[in-house]
């Protein structure tokens, strides 16, 4: 599994409140939701993003509400990728369950650049910066998590199990 | 090696003798919880796993959010709630009319108690460890596992200890506690951590404050918070509900990752400014500097909408008007709170000060309904996030505060010392 694209960079605490406004929550259609992502803190976000770029954060991305349609509208804009310092907990366990892929890389977030040209290696957990021509390692999953995201998420890793 | 509360009551329901920070690990549920927002987004993703809930008596279901609907989206998001809900024959479902905001709500109605392992999917489900319960908000997806298998899998976290001693001052609430707290270690300073508060001074808490407190955990990025569960709490359960409790105590070796002691006595009206529940300013502070006028106050939620936080708000309007330039909403958090405010006189109190008393809802908290701002707006509220665009306008300014600062503020028209109002005795 690879990722590749453009960075929106983004700094600390991004919460989902401007990922996605409660104002939006009256539909969970991820379509209809990508349409206004990001737009409380990047109002031309939706229409610049292309498939494949990358969200590049601070720490405590996804801080805020349990609402999974903050990583189903990244993901469904066509983002591939969230790398941050430090995911909160909640956004952390929803992106997993969905297939939105994220890494933690404390350098990573520091280092790229908005625009950078990115390229991450999910198997070896290595970032490649292509415009800076550097490379960041990133926390590998434990396990069990690499095995629900091997399944495409936790409802295929629930059903694959059953009994 | 010993665990902290959190650590046992996980071990107990993952059918373990022990677990450790960092352990993945696979527990049974007590109760599963959604709201109309979270709810229907689930019933699809269940429907891929189970035909039937794993039991109907665990799972419940509160439309609080955008309820009295808002729109048509809304309904049609109530409406598949309410289907799912009669299909199921879920023991625990409660329309407009019997409802209330969920957090409020599942103690009050006896739903939850200490000892049990619950998710909810909304973030603020760790109010419940004021009960002395492992208590997590999670997404649709663990929410829709969770109805269907009625367990879940969960890291093990590790722990900040909070040591509380001494005897808040006449107008310190929950509220201006937790707030100073999320000011000391800011908005991530507890992630992926259980809040464990210990000491003496929690005797002088009432629940209503610890529901605050717990209810606010998850914006110092915490897994859960918890409380032990004393006199208090016991009475608390007993009175309201018919379900079994278990009381577990942190081990005295149990590992934490820090221990952080809080004087309650020192603890000043506290405010969470814009954009962040951990900017924190005390009302020294606040006073010392240029008045912040605002337009709306809001007293309510699943953080400050108990009896208790009526009660502190009415001490201070009674015999007061609201200023001029200020709208005011009340919102009593369940039906329950609702009538003992009409009861307890408290009602006509809220609507002589020029106030107005409104059904329960989540609402303006998240800029649904009932209160959304405008451009440039600026509101005192008392629930739990001033994030950008929160309660409506991405340029409005949310401070968040105790009831009683709150119903100061809206008296004098800024940010005021519920110190500067004489109340009517």
């Amino acid at each position: 599994m690879e990722a590749k694209g453009q960075v929106f960079k983004y700094g600390d605490n991004v919460d989902t409140d401007v990922i996605i406004p409660a104002r939006y929550l009256n539909s969970f259609d991820g379509k209809e939701l990508a349409k206004h992502a990001m737009v409380d803190i990047d109002p031309t976000f939706a229409e610049k993003v292309k498939k494949g770029d990358l969200i590049v954060a601070g720490k405590n991305f996804g801080c805020g509400s349990s609402r999974e349609h903050a990583p189903l509208c990244l993901k469904e804009a066509g983002v591939s990728c969230v790398i941050a310092e430090t995911f909160a907990r909640i956004f952390y366990r929803n992106a997993i369950n969905i297939g939105l892929p994220i890494i933690e890389s404390a350098q990573a977030s520091k280092d790229i650049q908005a625009g950078d040209e990115i390229e991450v290696d999910f198997d070896k957990g290595i970032i490649h910066n292509i415009t800076r021509k550097k490379e960041y390692t990133g926390q590998p999953f434990p396990e069990f998590m690499q095995k629900i995201i091997a399944a495409g998420g936790l409802v295929n890793y629930t059903n694959a199990n059953k009994n | 090696m010993g665990m902290t509360m959190t650590q046992k009551i996980l071990a107990e329901h993952a059918g373990l003798e022990r677990v450790e920070k960092g352990q993945l690990i696979m527990a049974k549920l007590d109760v599963v919880m959604a709201n109309d927002i979270t709810g229907p987004m689930a019933i699809p993703v269940f429907k891929k796993m189970a035909k039937k809930v794993f039991d109907k008596d665990k799972v419940v279901l509160v439309p609080d959010h955008f309820t009295p609907n808002k729109d048509i989206k809304s309904a049609e998001n109530s409406k598949s709630l309410r289907e799912f809900a009669r299909e199921q024959e879920l023991t625990h479902y409660y329309e407009i009319g019997q409802m209330g905001i969920e957090h409020a709500l599942l103690p009050e109605k006896g739903i939850v108690v200490g000892g049990e392992c619950i998710i909810g999917a909304d973030s603020h489900t760790c109010t419940y460890g004021a009960l002395g319960a492992f208590s997590t908000g999670v997404g649709t997806t663990d929410i829709a596992t969770g109805m269907a298998t009625g367990s879940l899998w969960f890291k093990v976290p590790g722990a900040i200890k909070f040591v509380l001693t001494g005897k808040p001052g006449k107008y310190i609430s929950g509220k201006d506690i937790i707030i100073h707290i999320i000011g000391k270690i800011g908005v991530d300073g507890a992630l992926y951590k259980s809040m464990e508060f210990v000491g003496d001074g929690i005797k002088n808490l009432f629940m209503d404050d610890r529901f605050t407190m717990a209810n606010m955990a998850i914006e110092a990025g915490a897994k859960n918070g918890i409380f032990p569960v004393d006199e208090q709490a016991i009475k608390y359960m007993e009175e309201h509900s018919k379900k079994e409790y278990k009381v577990y105590t942190a081990d005295e070796d149990a590992i934490y990752d820090e221990v952080v002691e809080i004087d309650l006595s020192k603890v000043r009206p506290t405010v969470a400014y814009p954009h962040l529940p951990g900017n924190a300013k005390t009302i020294d502070e606040i006073e010392s500097e240029e008045p912040v006028y605002i337009d709306q106050v809001v007293i309510g939620s699943c953080t400050n909408g108990r009896m208790e936080d009526m009660r502190r708000a009415a001490a201070i309007l009674k015999g007061q008007k609201v200023n001029e330039n200020v709208r005011v909403m009340i919102i009593p958090a369940t039906q329950k709170i609702f009538k003992a405010c009409m009861k307890e006189g408290l009602a006509e109190i809220f609507i002589d000060a020029g106030c107005s008393f409104n059904t329960p809802s989540c609402g303006p908290c998240m800029g649904g309904h009932m209160g959304v701002l405008a451009a440039g707006e600026k509101c005192v509220s008392t629930t739990n996030r001033n994030f950008v665009g929160r309660m409506g306008h991405v340029d409005s300014l949310i401070f968040l505060a105790s009831p009683e600062v709150a119903a100061a503020s809206a008296i004098k028209g800024y940010i005021a010392n519920p110190e500067s109002i004489k109340e009517d005795k």
